[in-house]
């Protein structure tokens, strides 16, 4: 149809090369649309849960990565499909804004897509589908807010906070020491939140990780941790009570901007200017002293000169330090980043009880601890493990874990995790169902549908039988009216998730199900696609 | 490096590749649409899971035959240019010049790699305990046990072999003569396996005198290695001194005593000036002499502030120009030019001088001191022997050895035995070794499968089972009957208190603590408890992803 004809009957293209666009039009662009949506769904679908299994990634330079992450896998998967690609950016979207349950989302993407797929058979319109999806998703999340509980917690209490945590951590590789981590993740966020405006500042949590020991040595360090060290080998490895110089100015002599030029003709200005050279040097560590600074770290480096001059002075420093590093040990020692050596005044020093160098295994590696700040806002998560998969498996599990310790300081509510929440709500969407009158009706029945494959896929995932078990956790739940029954993933022998201490961020749950619900809609929506075919 | 494996036709990944094809056209029918680009490829469900327990079995097999006193060495083969050739049975070393397409086999080369660097030892162990791990997995994988039930399985076996091993630690710490013949017994231990095995008590009592001096610090940067081909490896020494790999200038005294050292680390060539945009315009000949001369002037200001410390002599990190050297040679100070960074640093470690790059104020430069400087002679070539040292934490050990192949093993022996000394006398628990640690292991892991119940105990079982192959190994590679061997092994351990273990020399069961067998506890943990994880992150993966490979220009 690609090509019309004008009034005198000749023809008239309207889309150039035929022969080399593939255009997939109406009900096929839906149908291959979902084929493509299901397909990566599929691929994470085993991921889901806490005994989802891992996936292998080799990235394009041979490098491997090993996650059950959602958004990790989807991003390193090298996805060509359009589709495909909007699921990407789906549990991105869900990264990016919660942190957590980016599985979740996409598989639950897919499941909607399936019903779709199956409405369309029916002869039903793609956009009352949509339509539909839209009431559904509405229905889903007031119901949601309304079995919500509110969680309560504070700073000397923060138990429940831990075990939310660790529900998030337990699908990780890193459940071996779930425990721990969690009340690390804990005590970081509470470290650096703000309990009275509800807000914090994730930027302020560093978390670094270092190959060798084990997952065990993990520690939390309320301070600021470099992969520095001294300057110069023979300076002090341990000062107590540092006052610290945050410089981002060479120890070089002043560079103008504007292009200039010093001529030397006669020995004396020779002469001049060797003195002029060493006096420079002389007077920037001198400043450094004369303000009362006892550790200077320096954003750029310095020649061996300044180096000595330094160390004969008995002034530490620490030389190419990062500038987000910088930045961080300003905030943590309150102190103030200088750009020239006049500026610094003794104000602007930062101070920390103690900073040390430390050595790791028969390498030469070593960190510098930056301890007990001034301001101990800034907190930093050391990591330690044994291969350097593991290290970056655990810091986006740890990172998770940030994220939902966050979204509960944000906001106290929450709903009960495996399934529990998701069955609810399938329950309140078929119920609702009935009281819309026009095809909807059977959209929304198939939304319903689409929610209870979350707890199906966790039930399948942990080796129970799916259908059985989803049908006698429904029918529990709508007998005695508590929307708490969850699958039983860990085998406890209950599927009460209060119980079992699963829970799970409402905010985080509602965000989900809109998610999903809108990239379906945009999906179903689209009738006609334009590729350029192959060369 | 890059080194391309000429031992037989083993290619781990090759099979796998062949499969994975197969695997893309199989799948290629029900997969509706692609998703992925050109050349990615992905695996799913069993056939990840087998293509990945291949390639991690691959991998163990083939440094499987270096374990042990007995183990076979290796060559590789640099491809590059020079073909250079390294001869070894270090299993960090092998695996890290493969070139490996599987990824389960390089998350067991990675542990290898780690291992290396935080204890330095054991790192065949860990590579084969991760292997025979994924192999009896794979058999319960086929007989429908879930990966996961493994896992849990195998945790909890880990948990309960290294708290058997806690139970049986030693140590002497509080009795520092026992301490030091444990030291001595692990590093032979440790050597007999290398090709210093000849002379492994000499080499032995080298690396724990060396490793006495570090006085506890693990930085085994203190410790220099001087390779001399020549002599015999039974020529090597330990120096309590430092030697400096460098000559003397000319006409520079060969001999000083009661030195006192400067060490430095500044130019002697021509200052630069460091003003930016600075540059000398002249316009007459005389003044280009002018400004030499002012830069003469200017050398020789340094100079004499650098005499002025009252030294006898100067070890710079950088170039010594002639100009300088010359007047160095006038006051009789010798100068030694262009140590390299480490050797400064060492030097400033054992003298207690401090590294000078600004020579204004003399009277607060420490200097260092040392008794005797002098020229020696090792082999053909002339070294600097600094002796009498203030400071004893740093020392040399000169390795002689018929040609630089057996040099470089002979220091990767030696390292491997000093980072596992260095490491125990921060943790000073030693356990038995020859098998021994394994047994003890096995005996608790299969006592707790009995008394679990559920299939997790199946996975249990298989974790002793994989304990028991790396003393099956250490006798097949010896060449002795190993089902024989390791099932009397196994009954006398149904003794308590048995310090049963293979004793390769005599090709029999014997007693590890008469024997003097030993090996630091710490290895072992390290080894239990990477192979474990290792071997849980490869039975999690369900599926693998392989994206297209970056296109490379010269491929074109």
């Amino acid at each position: 149809m690609a090509l019309a004809f004008d009034e005198f009957g000749r023809p008239f293209i309207i889309l150039r090369e035929q022969d080399q666009k593939t255009r997939l039009r109406g009900i096929d662009a839906q149908k291959a649309n979902i084929a493509a949506g299901k397909a990566v769904a599929r691929i994470l679908r085993s991921s889901l849960g806490p005994k989802g299994m891992d996936k292998m990634l080799q990235g394009p330079d041979g490098d491997v990565t090993i996650t059950n992450d959602g958004a990790t896998i989807l991003e390193q998967m090298d996805v060509d499909n359009q589709i495909a690609k909007l699921m990407v950016e789906l549990s991105r979207s869900q990264d990016y804004e919660i942190g957590d349950g980016t599985t979740g989302v996409v598989v639950m993407a897919g499941a909607l897509l399936e019903q779709a797929e199956r409405q369309l058979d029916r002869g039903i319109h793609p956009i009352r589908v949509a339509e539909g999806y839209e009431m559904a998703s509405r229905v889903a999340v007031e119901h949601l807010e309304r079995i919500s509980q509110k969680f309560e917690f504070d700073v000397d209490n923060f138990e429940p906070l831990v075990k939310t945590c660790m529900t998030t951590l337990s699908s990780k590789i890193v459940n071996r020491c779930k425990r721990s981590l969690a009340e690390i993740a804990v005590k970081a966020v509470l470290a650096v939140a703000d309990l009275e405006r509800r807000d914090v500042n994730l930027d302020l949590i560093k978390v670094e990780g270092k190959v060798g020991g084990n997952l065990e040595d993990t520690e939390l360090i309320y301070g600021i941790l470099v992969d520095k060290d001294m300057s110069h080998p023979q300076m002090p490895k341990q000062i107590e009570d540092a006052h610290i110089a945050i410089l981002t100015c060479p120890f070089e002599p002043p560079k103008p901007k504007t292009k200039h030029k010093v001529d030397i003709d006669t020995v004396e200005k020779f002469e001049t200017l060797r003195k002029q050279e060493q006096q420079y040097f002389d007077e920037m560590v001198q400043k450094c002293k004369d303000v009362g600074a006892t550790l200077v770290i320096c954003q750029w480096g310095f020649d061996d000169e300044a180096n000595h001059l330094l160390m004969h002075r008995n002034l530490p420093a620490v030389r190419w330090v990062g500038g987000v590093e910088l930045e961080l040990i300003a905030i943590a020692t309150g102190g103030r980043i200088v750009p020239r050596f006049q500026e610094l005044t003794p104000e602007k020093l930062g101070k920390a009880g103690m900073v040390r160098e430390k050595s790791f295994g028969t390498t030469k590696e070593r960190m510098l601890y930056i301890e007990h700040c001034a301001n101990s806002k800034a907190v930093t998560i050391f990591i330690r493990g044994g291969n350097k998969m593991m290290i970056e498996e655990t810091k986006r599990s740890i990172h998770d874990a940030l994220c939902v310790a966050r979204n509960l300081i944000r906001n106290k509510s929450i709903v009960y995790g495996g399934g529990a929440a998701e069955i609810a709500c399938s329950l309140a969407v078929d119920a609702a169902a009935d009281k819309y009158p026009g095809v909807e009706q059977y959209a929304i029945r198939a939304f319903a549908e689409a929610l209870d494959s979350v707890p199906m896929a966790l039930a399948e995932n942990s080796g129970l039988q799916p259908i059985e078990t989803l049908s006698a956790v429904k029918s529990q739940q709508l007998k005695e009216n508590i929307p708490f029954y969850g699958i039983d993933c860990n085998d406890v022998g209950t599927n009460d998730m209060r119980e079992q201490n699963v829970f799970e961020t409402l905010i985080g749950k509602q965000q989900q199900i809109l998610l999903a619900t809108q990239v379906v809609k945009m999906i179903l929506k689209i009738d006609d696609v334009i590729s350029n075919s192959e060369y | 490096m890059n080194y391309q494996q000429t031992i037989g036709d083993m290619k781990p990944g090759k099979r796998e590749r062949e499969e994975a094809e197969e695997g893309r056209k199989g799948s290629a029918e029900n997969t509706i649409d692609k998703i992925f680009k050109d050349d990615a490829s992905e695996e799913k469900g069993e056939r990840a899971r087998m293509a990945s327990f291949i390639g991690a079995m691959a991998i163990a097999d083939l440094v499987k035959s270096t374990l042990g006193p007995k183990g076979m060495d290796k060559i590789l083969q640099s491809t590059g240019r020079g073909h250079s050739v390294t001869v070894t049975n270090d299993g960090a070393t092998i695996l890290k010049s493969l070139h490996i397409d599987n990824p389960a086999a390089k998350v067991l080369v990675d542990i290898s790699k780690v291992q290396d660097d935080e204890v330095g030892d054991g790192t065949t162990s860990v590579v084969v305990l991760a292997g025979e791990l994924l192999r009896e997995a794979e058999k319960l994988v086929t007989s429908k046990i879930h990966p996961m039930t493994i896992i849990a399985g195998y945790r909890m076996a880990a948990e309960c072999a290294r708290d058997a091993l806690l139970k049986r630690v030693i140590d002497n710490k509080e009795n520092a003569e026992k301490f030091r013949s444990d030291l001595m017994k692990i590093a032979m231990t440790t050597l007999c396996s290398k090709i210093l095995s000849q002379d492994k008590e000499h080499f032995a009592e080298m690396a724990v005198d060396a490793v006495f001096r570090l006085k506890g610090s693990t930085n085994l940067e203190a410790i220099q290695i001087i390779k001399k081909p020549g002599g015999s490896l039974r020529d090597s020494f330990l120096d309590e001194g430092f030697i400096l790999d460098k000559k003397i200038g000319i006409g520079q005294p060969k001999r000083i005593e009661n030195a006192k050292i400067l060490v430095a680390n500044t130019a002697m060539d021509t200052d630069k000036v460091k003003i930016y945009g600075a540059r000398v315009r002249v316009d007459s000949m005389t003044k280009v002499a002018e400004i030499e001369g002012a830069e003469k002037e200017k050398m020789k200001d340094k100079v004499n502030k650098i005499l002025a410390h009252g030294i006898n002599c100067f070890v710079n990190r950088q170039l010594i120009y002639n100009f300088p050297e010359e007047l160095f040679a006038d006051a009789g100070v010798l100068a030694i030019e262009h140590a390299d960074f480490e050797g400064i640093e060492r030097l400033g470690l054992v003298t207690g001088g401090e590294i000078a790059s600004t020579f204004d104020n003399p009277e607060s430069v420490k200097l260092g001191h040392c008794k005797l400087i002098e020229e020696i002679m090792i082999g053909e070539d002339k070294l600097i022997h600094f002796s009498g040292v203030e400071m004893g934490q740093a020392c040399s050990i000169v390795l002689r050895g018929a040609s630089h192949h057996v040099l470089d093993e002979a220091e990767r022996s030696l390292h491997d035995a000093l980072c596992v000394l260095s490491q125990t006398v921060n943790d000073s628990r030693v356990l038995l070794g020859g098998g021994w640690p394994e047994m003890v292991m096995a005996k608790e892991v299969d006592e707790l499968a009995r008394k679990t119940a559920g299939k997790k105990s199946h996975a249990i079982e298989a974790f002793s089972r994989a304990l028991v192959a790396i003393p099956t190994t250490i006798a097949d590679n010896a060449g002795l009957d190993s089902a024989e061997l390791v099932a009397q092994l196994r009954a006398e351990h149904h003794n308590e208190g048995c310090n049963a273990g293979i004793d390769v020399i005599s090709g029999a069961v014997g007693d590890m603590e008469e024997r003097g067998i030993y090996e630091a506890f710490k290895v072992k943990q390290a080894v239990l408890l990477s192979a474990t994880e290792a071997a849980e992150m490869i039975l999690r993966v369900d599926e693998i992803i392989t994206c297209a490979p970056r296109r490379r220009e010269d491929r074109m």
